[in-house]
């Protein structure tokens, strides 16, 4: 049966996610495109291993540290009530994991290509590192920035294994749309399987159409 | 007073190269930094900026300390009191020409600052518009006033005009003197071009591979030598080489003059022209 409690999970779980990624990735795409450090590439490495690492892989890991059987998961849960796995917080948390490449990267690209003339510019005018990320080069990227929000939020929408091993299929706690369609088709439900995928394909196809439209310029007739 | 001396290895396409300069500079002149590409002058208003560290050495403005390497002391460029006009001129493009200017009031200044360096450097028509809307000399300006807001002990300005016509080039020589002289500032141009230098400066430091090689006022310095008894001195590229004569670019003029032997075509010239008493005619 059509529910739609899954695909209002899947949304919050994307917005969640979304927000949180934006507050992280900032200052880590900040530190990565002018830090030169020598752990610089161990953290770049780090930062792009979902994009080719198996999502159950990451799942399975999330899964052990945070079961309450072990340490870390113990923790959490004795100290703060906190329980990571087969919760909406668990997911938020393999999700930001998950997504955050398609976050960093975008936001990373932007600021390198920057000129760096425009940064010690600000500096020259007396201007601290907070008030020229914030007032000149953030503004300067939002297409960067743009990418990264809607590229994060489509690819949480279209997560399947990490939710799966870490939040498992728990109706309107952790059963997301993706999941709901493997259930149903489980269930051999093919109306309803077409239903949540028709829903998902229709969502994500607008959305990136608006950040190629917007990015492309083609929209900016209407605007002016 | 503006006293540094400054050293550091830089790498250079030909290998490395030790940029070693010291230079005393009188309150209220305006310097420039002459020389080919890669002798080092964009590094020393870097050094001076605090945007490039020094291995060794000190800067002195007025008699403060902005960098001593013996005493570890190395202000940041926020807190030294510099107008820096960048090569790109680093214009936000999010901000239009007025917020541009603005952008560098320090907290608490008087606004006032911001309508008058828009007089003076007539950017009145144009406050309204983003900077990927002007023309580079426009462009220029906008950064020229923006420099001058926080109301600099030292301006600095890396080749400005390098990308801009011959007729623009003029005009906005004439702008930077003009604020020069009412802002009272000492200022450091950077500048591989002897015309420039020959206008604007009251004293030159002539630099071949970071040294400084010649020092003195311009009319000096490049009138040394055999030709001290002309009169007039043009600076010129040479365009063509033929047989008993060489044709060269003074402004925007071609000239012919006679051939001197290992002189090739682009090399940059200095022309005495002797003027003798015939030469000389009453018209008005």
């Amino acid at each position: 049966m059509f529910e739609w409690s899954p695909i209002i999970l899947t949304f919050e779980l994307a917005l969640v996610t979304t927000l949180l990624l934006l507050l992280i990735s900032i200052p880590l795409a900040y530190w990565l495109a002018y830090s030169d450090k020598k752990i610089k590439p161990v953290i770049e490495t780090l930062v792009s291993m979902p994009l080719v690492l198996p999502p159950t892989v990451l799942g399975f890991y999330l899964l052990v540290v945070f079961s309450p059987n072990n340490g870390l998961g113990k923790l959490l849960l004795e100290a703060f009530g906190l329980r990571l796995i087969f919760s909406f917080e668990g997911l938020v948390l393999a999700s930001i994991i998950y997504s955050l490449p398609f976050m960093v990267h975008p936001i990373q690209a932007g600021l390198s290509n920057l000129p760096a003339s425009l940064t010690e510019a600000a500096y020259v005018l007396g201007k601290s590192k907070r008030t020229t990320l914030f007032k000149v080069l953030l503004p300067n990227i939002k297409p960067n920035l743009l990418t990264g929000i809607v590229l994060a939020f489509a690819h949480t929408i279209g997560e399947f294994g990490v939710v799966l091993m870490i939040g498992g299929n728990i109706p309107g706690k952790t059963k997301v749309a993706s999941i709901a369609v493997y259930d149903e088709v489980e269930a051999l439900n093919y109306d309803v399987a077409n239903a949540y995928s028709l829903f998902l394909f229709a969502v994500t196809f607008f959305i990136l159409l608006t950040v190629y439209l917007v990015n492309g310029g083609y929209l900016k007739r209407y605007w002016r | 007073m503006i006293v540094f001396s400054l050293n550091k290895i830089l790498e250079a396409v030909g290998g490395d190269m030790e940029l070693h300069i010291s230079a005393n500079i009188e309150k209220g002149k305006l310097v420039t930094l002459y020389g080919e590409s890669g002798a080092g002058k964009t590094s020393i208003l870097r050094m001076l900026a605090g945007l490039m560290a020094p291995e060794n050495g000190f800067i002195k403005i007025n008699n403060k300390i902005w960098f001593d390497h013996k005493k570890n002391i190395d202000l940041k460029p926020q807190l030294r009191k510099i107008g820096f006009v960048f090569q790109d001129y680093a214009l936000f493009p999010n901000m239009t020409v007025r917020q541009n200017i603005e952008f560098a009031l320090d907290k608490n200044q008087d606004h006032d600052i911001i309508n008058e360096l828009i007089e003076t450097i007539e950017l009145g028509d144009l406050q309204h518009r983003k900077p990927d809307t002007l023309s580079g000399g426009q462009q220029q300006r906008t950064a020229l006033a923006r420099a001058l807001v926080r109301q600099p002990e030292l301006l600095l300005l890396d080749e400005p005009l390098s990308a801009l016509g011959h007729d623009m080039r003029a005009k906005l020589q004439d702008y930077i003197l003009m604020v020069h002289r009412q802002y009272k500032l000492t200022t450091i141009l950077v500048s591989h071009e002897l015309g420039e230098v020959l206008k604007m400066s009251d004293y030159v430091l002539e630099l071949v591979n970071g040294r400084v090689q010649r020092e003195g006022a311009p009319a000096e310095i490049f009138t040394e030598g055999n030709n001290k008894k002309s009169a007039l001195h043009l600076a010129g590229d040479i365009v063509k080489i033929e047989d008993g004569e060489m044709t060269v670019l003074i402004g925007n003029r071609l000239v012919g003059v006679p051939r001197k032997n290992g002189l090739r075509v682009g090399d940059r010239l200095v022309l005495g022209v002797g003027i003798t008493g015939n030469d000389i005619r009453k018209i008005g």
